[in-house]
């Protein structure tokens, strides 16, 4: 493994010595990844509820040579950075698109890109993809700098720009060669790769077909199969469900899951139920700025719906007056329309347990009872709309 | 593989994988045909050789391979795959060779398929085949210019009609550079120096000699040197350009 010091010599020099430790590195990653997604296992979608704890993947049952790199905020010092930029900008004559964000992307981490639209998410994606050129800073993948080491760079992603976009004249089966072909990709491993993607994203039925007679689902599904045909490290995918069906969007989440316990992803949403699907780490930007860098249950948390209780009972007036007395609700508001009731903690208490208590003694009839985990569009407009200082802080 | 060649590939495939390659491979012909039979009165002549054939190819280049060269890079830009392709593991050079050598490439299938005047002329009389594959050669090379041309204009903007319609009037005037038609232009108020270097980027000019066999080093530079300077000006428009 690297030195800290090594990893982060771009020294001209040393470079190359850098250079060939952290292809060998790569090789090593490689290795022991391959064996894994080549068991082509379909892993339902995993969902921690909070923003630590271990990975199920290591469940019994489910083949894991070895523990995977845990999915939640956790730094691996020994591994490499996947994904790193330092004050990355881009601007349009006067027009500042993205404004000096940095950010670093360890192995085995989902991140999800939130804002809103025109908010800088996609081009930040691009210059990562090294489709931009960054009008300040850099941005690493791997180690291979985007502007100074394009094809390397290149090399070690796969990347679903926005919308999908493909060779609509060109067959389902010419297409995914044409990317292999593109890619380099070994040719002992070539069948193999191409047999991955296709039944990871069961396209059997379709190879044949140009592609722009397939539906809206299908080509989406031939794009992500174009990023993945060489197994790349690093997984940039610019809204991969955007415009799909419900059911379209889970199968994208269940595959980005799958493909999570081997590949660093970065996701771009305003989808924010995707955030929780998916990621375990999430960065909010707006005007081109990072405004929160945490995980979704971080967020959450930041939400005044986080830790509150929300209850229907048949007699509203009563509920409100024995919630009212429990000592640390810190206000109750009553919905107009549906007439839920939602007791709000002081900052920092917990009063599910209290709550609960108040109603059994004042023998009020609950019809349902429930705790908030917090809400994350409550917390996406308050950040990208409201003061961004404080949202930060 | 290189990925010049993959590139390369894919796009020559995609013109047959369309009516496009079909429709213009027929108009070539007749149009070419035509022409040579009663513009150029090839039987009339009463002479074995292919120059009425040639000498229309200016003319007919001016149209038919803007028609070719328009969706070069525009498509790409307008259905975004240009974003796909380059973030692929190429170069800019090499997307951009690999393109513009098929676009040529395919040309060149449609100016072989003209093989049965060849025929005629050499079941009639007994012509210079040397001169007819020198000229043969010097009407790729000639089409290779315009192709680069339409290449760069076509990097320049996404709509395929604006990018016909442009690379079929610089075609023009660059095929006219020698005659009174743009030299009055210059003439006027330009050195007589700049006038003169006009008038020598006439492709009429550099091709007349082609055309009857002469291979003057200098002509092939001049469509060699045309070609390069408007492919590398491609990759200058394609990186400016690919933002929006």
């Amino acid at each position: 493994m690297l030195s800290p010091e090594e990893e982060a010599s771009p020294v001209n020099g040393l470079r190359g010595v850098a250079v060939g430790a952290l292809r060998e590195l790569f090789g090593v990653l490689c290795g022991t990844f391959r064996s894994r997604s080549q068991s082509r296992l379909f892993v339902p979608p995993v969902r921690f509820p909070g923003g630590d704890g271990m990975p199920a993947i290591c469940k019994p049952g489910l083949i894991a040579p070895r523990c995977l790199p845990p999915r939640h905020g956790f730094v691996n010092q020994g591994e490499q950075t996947m994904i790193e930029t330092h004050a990355l900008g881009k601007r349009y004559g006067g027009f500042t698109a993205v404004d000096g964000i940095t950010f670093k992307v360890e192995p085995g981490q989902v991140l999800g890109f939130l804002g809103p639209n025109g908010a800088g998410k996609s081009t930040t994606m691009k210059m990562i993809a090294g489709f931009l050129a960054p009008t300040s800073g850099s941005a690493k993948v791997c180690g291979f700098d985007v502007e100074q080491q394009p094809l390397d760079a290149k090399r070690v992603v796969g990347y679903l720009p926005e919308g999908a976009p493909s060779y609509g004249e060109m067959s389902v089966r010419q297409f995914l060669d044409f990317i292999a072909d593109m890619r380099g990709v070994a040719a002992d491993l070539r069948r193999r790769r191409l047999d991955d993607a296709i039944s990871r994203l069961n396209l059997e039925g379709v190879l044949e077909q140009p592609i722009e007679t397939l539906s809206k689902g299908f080509r989406r599904r031939v794009g992500l199969a174009q990023a993945i045909v060489h197994d790349p490290k690093v997984l940039i995918l610019d809204e991969p469900t955007d415009g799909l069906d419900p059911n379209q969007k889970h199968e994208v989440r269940t595959l980005i899951n799958a493909m999570s316990r081997d590949k660093t992803i970065i996701v771009s949403t305003h989808v924010l139920e995707e955030v929780h699907a998916v990621c375990n780490r999430a960065i909010i930007i707006a005007r081109g700025k990072i405004l929160a860098d945490a995980t979704p249950a971080e967020l959450e948390a930041r939400s005044r719906y986080h830790q509150a209780v929300s209850l229907s009972a048949a007699n509203v007036e009563a509920a409100r007056a024995a919630l009212a007395a429990v000592a640390d609700v810190a206000a109750i508001e009553v919905d107009a329309q549906d007439q839920r009731i939602t007791a709000f903690p002081k900052p920092g208490r917990q009063i599910f347990a209290a709550v609960n208590e108040a109603l059994k003694a004042k023998e009020i009839v609950v019809r349902e009872l429930a705790l908030e985990g917090g809400r994350l569009d409550e917390v996406f407009r308050t950040i990208t709309e409201g003061n961004a200082e404080e949202a930060r802080a | 593989m290189n990925p010049t060649f993959t590139v390369f590939r894919r796009e020559l495939r995609s013109y047959f994988a369309t009516p496009v390659a079909y429709v213009f491979i027929v108009i070539f012909l007749v149009l070419s045909s035509a022409f040579t039979f009663y513009l150029g009165n090839l039987y009339e002549r009463g002479q074995a050789d292919l120059l009425p054939f040639f000498t229309f190819h200016p003319w007919l280049y001016l149209f038919l391979v803007p028609a070719v060269s328009m969706r070069l890079w525009s498509e790409e830009r307008k259905s975004g795959t240009i974003e796909l392709l380059l973030t692929l593991p190429v170069t800019m050079w090499q997307a951009v060779l690999g393109k513009f050598l098929a676009a040529w490439a395919f040309i060149a299938i449609a100016l072989v398929l003209t093989f049965p005047l060849w025929i005629t002329v050499n079941y009639l009389g007994t012509p210079d085949n040397g001169v007819i594959l020198a000229s043969y050669v010097g009407s790729l090379l000639m089409a290779g210019a315009f192709l680069a041309i339409g290449s760069c204009i076509s990097a320049a903007t996404r709509n395929q009609v604006v990018a016909f319609i442009l690379t079929v009037v610089v075609c023009f005037v660059l095929v006219m550079a020698g005659f009174p038609l743009v030299l009055d232009a210059f003439a006027a108020w330009a050195p007589q120096g700049l006038v003169d270097a006009v008038a020598s980027l006439s492709f009429l000019t550099h091709f007349a000699s082609i055309s009857k066999g002469v291979i003057d080093l200098r002509d092939i530079l001049y469509f060699g040197l045309m070609i390069a300077f408007w492919l590398y000006a491609s990759a200058i428009v394609i990186d400016l350009k690919k933002a929006d």
